[in-house]
């Protein structure tokens, strides 16, 4: 039987590969998203709950009248993408951090991945195509407003 | 005696009873030939306030179970091998004093989390020393000194790296840490602050080096800074904060 033997400093795990490096990004992407973030929310939550009526004004209109101006729509959509991705990202780092077994991880992070992805699909199609009044409805499946 | 006759003299000193405790010890043993599993055995021994850990473990193993396996050298916090679990943190136990210790309840010891358990308090350290040797932990300069001169450095470049200089690989952060419970695949705190102490030493000319390899996807990154190294340095090394440094140069790509 022979043996082989490693070079003198071979290192145990191969240097990283050139190329993007996402861990350092991830990184950098959760430290910046997180500051971003705390004035998305904050602002959304003061526009929302405490200036003019407050919590008592939120309804399907003044959600409708939000999504009408485009401001706003940037506003939730930047907010959707930077807060999923930054939640997705943490959910990740948790699966790396307590998950055993390769084939357990992979299908964790792909369960995280699919759901990411498809919230932020189908939030930003709402964001964007959002009609409260859609034209040729009948009367009776619209909010009450259209019909002024 | 000839000294007796001095004692005669001044009155016989009363001496001072010192208050001893009896403190209960909750072990946990494992015989790798024995037991499928660890368990927890409890002693009793009578302690001073001043006594250490490593006290209460040298009573047991001299006069209650000789079997009782330990790793210890120099007694006195300097060599890093008592490091273990005392009541849920890691400490030496050489530096562990009961009356730092409520000894109203049983005090848990057990060997340090992460690595693999050999026996009673001893576990294998090979993995951690692994990760170490990988930093290359030695002086890479790229130039000699010139013909009889030393390498000088200012006060304040040693300054810049000496928190870091402190480390005893003891082990106590790497085994604290959340991240390298898992697998044990990520460097460890102890790595990345001997990593530290070259990299941001100005005599050192390897700190790419170190930088590249800690910018692995086990390296730096996966510190969640959690604190428990820092809370379990017994040399009282900034751990979370070499660690940070070492994110910020790899992010600037120069110490």
């Amino acid at each position: 039987m022979s043996a082989t033997l490693d070079a003198p400093r071979t290192p145990l795990r191969p240097a990283r590969k050139k190329g993007v490096n996402w861990e350092k990004w991830g990184w950098i992407y959760m430290r910046v998203s997180g500051v971003v973030l705390v004035v998305l929310i904050f602002g959304h939550l003061f526009m929302n709950l405490i200036v003019g009526d407050g919590v008592s004004a939120i309804d399907f209109a003044f959600v409708g009248g939000k999504w009408a101006d485009p401001f706003w729509q940037w506003w939730d959509v930047a907010m959707l993408w930077l807060a999923l991705i930054h939640g997705g990202n943490g959910m990740r780092t948790l699966v790396n951090d307590y998950a055993r077994g390769p084939k357990f991880r992979a299908a964790l992070k792909l369960a995280i991945l699919a759901a990411v992805a498809i919230l932020i699909l189908l939030g930003t199609l709402v964001v964007f195509t959002f009609e409260p009044c859609p034209i040729g409805q009948p009367a009776d499946l619209l909010p009450s407003f259209c019909a002024a | 005696m000839s000294t007796a006759v001095l004692d005669e003299a001044a009155p016989a000193p009363t001496p001072e009873v010192i208050e001893s405790f009896t403190v209960t010890l909750i072990v946990r043993r494992y015989n790798p030939e024995v037991d499928e599993q660890p368990k927890w055995v409890d002693y009793d021994v009578e302690m001073f306030a001043t006594d250490r850990i490593l006290d209460a473990l040298h009573k047991i193993k001299w006069e209650q179970d000789g079997s009782l396996t330990f790793r210890r050298s120099c007694a006195h916090g300097i060599c890093g091998s008592d490091a273990m679990r005392i009541n849920g943190r890691n400490r030496l136990a050489c530096k562990t004093l009961i009356k730092d210790l409520d000894i109203s309840k049983p005090i848990y010891v057990e060997a340090i989390k992460g690595l693999p358990l050999e026996k009673d308090l001893i576990v294998d350290m090979d993995p951690f020393f692994e990760s170490f040797r990988e930093v290359q932990p030695f002086l890479i300069p790229s130039s000699k000194p010139g013909a009889g001169k030393e390498r000088i450095q200012s006060v304040a470049d040693r300054a810049r790296f000496d928190d870091t200089t402190k480390c005893i690989l003891c082990a106590a952060c790497t085994s604290s840490c959340p991240i390298f419970w898992t697998d044990g695949q990520y460097f460890g705190p102890a790595a990345i602050v001997n990593a530290h102490r070259f990299i941001f030493d100005s005599r050192d000319d390897a700190a790419k080096v170190r930088l590249d390899i800690l910018n692995d996807k086990e390296g730096v990154w996966r510190c969640r800074t959690t604190f428990n190294c820092t809370d379990a340095c017994p040399r009282g090394i900034q751990v979370t904060q070499a660690i940070a440094e070492v994110k910020q140069a790899i992010m600037r790509g120069k110490p």
